[in-house]
């Protein structure tokens, strides 16, 4: 689903690369804890992914494309493909909560037929039914993550990129987050979660991949956090 | 569903932009009204070229008694001299040139001085009949053939002086010209200042929309659906501008031209209404081209897809 061939970022050619020769391949449907210090290239990691980057050396494969022969054009049908979620939320503070989540469906194109029936859909299966003419200021921490969340993932996409989801919640609402996220992976869907919730990644027992200074240091399935917290 | 999610997005960019916006339409209104300006004034220019040229003349003064130019030192130009340019003015040279002839006598010369010059008889009481010259009126068939017919009979011995009318025109209409060109200097500036304006009112909205792209963006929204809506509040704001250019152009011709020049000023003939109906596309289209190119150069740099 996910594949890194020898990739290298670099920002500045005067500080040390983002990221320095990373090879990694992500199958359809794993889950992939990314662990590092601030720093270590995660968030590049998953911006190559998105396309936000391109990778100065090296290929980046995503859902069979190759994202260095990728045009322009087609890089929003790749998106389409994908689902982001932040730390921050980036929730669409003047939408209710129903708003925010169609509004990624009316951006690529769906029916109001469409909207009208997966929107509802989702906001139940993340337990958000009910509260779809909140506002998010009306929403706590949690909600408002399963907001961004259920918006991510409204359009049922192939990979979920998560960059600290549970970085701004406390760990009660981190292990809500961390279910519903399972949940999703269970429908098939890929994701790939950056996060310094050692926690979380110790219970989980998933994929765990650690960076440092831009290089894969380690990549072990049903891995451990395994270093020092750093932030 | 695009269609109207596109339109609900422009709404909401000018409302949330008022202020630039209107200051958007004053400005490209104004920059447009000094470029409807510089061609309505060069169309006015035109019109009257056409009106006085179709009534110039060049004029062959014959010497006359007291007549001191070098040409005149034989006196008084007898009848030899008007027979010869009678038919030179006849000849096959000069036939194709020439459309129609007025002889003017002395008396008719002196007649039409008195009738000019009537409120002040200052001028015309020391004038007799006999001082005044004699002359041929030659309208030109073309009147940019003027040199032909000053070169036939400039320096012979019988002419004073030939005179084309054009010549005095065409230095008034030189002056009228860089008026035009003033103008336009004047609307090309103002151009710039509006491009760049639309440029940073458009920045500004992507700015203050900055969350509601970036979002769009992440979900896979396409180019032209991030960048339309901004690129039409361009366009409609600029086009609005164009629209108040053409009302104020339209006013000022109806009810200032003809409604005061035509009847108080009756010396030529004025553009109407039309001319600015004829205007009036080129400067939509202008508005929309600056408009378009000024969201599209802005958009590449602050709008990455």
């Amino acid at each position: 689903m996910i594949r890194f061939d020898s990739v290298t970022k670099v920002y500045d050619v005067r500080t040390r690369a983002a990221l320095d020769d990373v090879s990694l391949e992500v199958d359809r449907g794993e889950f992939v804890f990314l662990v590092g210090a601030s720093g270590s290239g995660k968030s590049t990691f998953l911006r190559l992914v998105l396309r936000e980057e391109k990778a100065t050396r090296g290929t980046v494969h995503v859902a069979g494309r190759d994202l260095a022969h990728l045009s322009s054009w087609k890089v929003p049908h790749l998106r389409r493909q994908i689902g982001a979620v932040f730390q921050d939320f980036r929730l669409l503070p003047n939408k209710s909560v129903y708003e925010n989540v169609a509004f990624a469906l009316q951006v690529i194109g769906k029916s109001r037929h469409a909207i009208r029936q997966t929107v509802p859909e989702t906001l139940d299966m993340v337990g958000l039914g009910g509260k779809e003419k909140r506002r998010p200021h009306e929403l706590s921490g949690g909600e408002q993550q399963r907001v961004a969340i259920t918006r991510a993932f409204v359009n049922r996409p192939d990979i979920l990129l998560c960059d600290e989801p549970t970085g701004n919640l406390d760990p009660t609402t981190s292990v809500g987050i961390m279910k519903l996220l399972d949940r999703i992976n269970r429908t098939g869907t890929t994701i790939v979660m950056a996060t310094h919730d050692d926690d979380m990644v110790d219970q989980m027992r998933k994929r765990v991949v650690e960076l440092e200074d831009g290089r894969v240091m380690r990549d072990e399935s049903s891995g451990v956090y395994g270093m020092k917290r750093s932030s | 569903m695009r269609l109207q999610f596109i339109l609900e997005q422009l709404w909401k960019g000018l409302a949330r932009n008022v202020a630039m916006v209107v200051s958007v339409i004053i400005v490209t209104s104004m920059s447009l009204f000094f470029v409807g300006g510089a061609i309505l004034f060069q169309s006015q220019i035109d019109l009257a070229k056409d009106y006085w040229y179709d009534r110039v003349q060049v004029s062959i003064f014959l010497c006359s008694e007291g007549s001191e130019a070098a040409t005149c030192t034989a006196g008084a130009a007898n009848e030899a001299v008007r027979d010869q340019i009678s038919s030179d003015l006849e000849s096959p040279a000069l036939e194709t040139y020439v459309d129609q002839v007025f002889y003017e006598t002395k008396d008719e010369a002196y007649d039409r001085f008195l009738e000019q010059f009537e409120d002040t008889p200052a001028i015309t009481e020391n004038v007799t009949a006999e001082q005044m010259p004699e002359s041929y009126r030659v309208k030109l068939k073309d009147p940019e053939k003027y040199e032909v017919v000053s070169q036939f009979f400039s320096g012979r011995s019988g002419v004073e002086e030939v005179v084309d009318q054009r010549e005095i025109l065409d230095t008034f209409f030189k002056f009228l010209n860089l008026l035009t060109v003033g103008a336009g200097i004047l609307a090309g500036f103002m151009l710039v200042a509006a491009t760049l304006l639309v440029a940073t009112t458009i920045r500004l909205a992507a700015a203050s929309r900055r969350r509601e792209t970036e979002i769009m963006r992440l979900v896979g929204a396409s180019k032209t659906l991030l960048q339309l809506p901004f690129m039409l509040e361009g366009i409609i704001t600029v086009a609005f501008g164009a629209g108040l250019a053409v009302l104020g152009w339209w006013a000022i011709v109806k009810y200032g031209v003809q409604g005061v020049l035509v009847e108080d000023l009756p010396l030529i003939d004025y553009i109407e209404t039309s001319a600015v109906w004829t205007m009036a596309p080129w400067l939509f289209l202008m508005g929309i081209v600056l408009a378009s190119v000024s969201s599209l150069v802005t958009l590449s740099r602050y709008l990455k897809v």
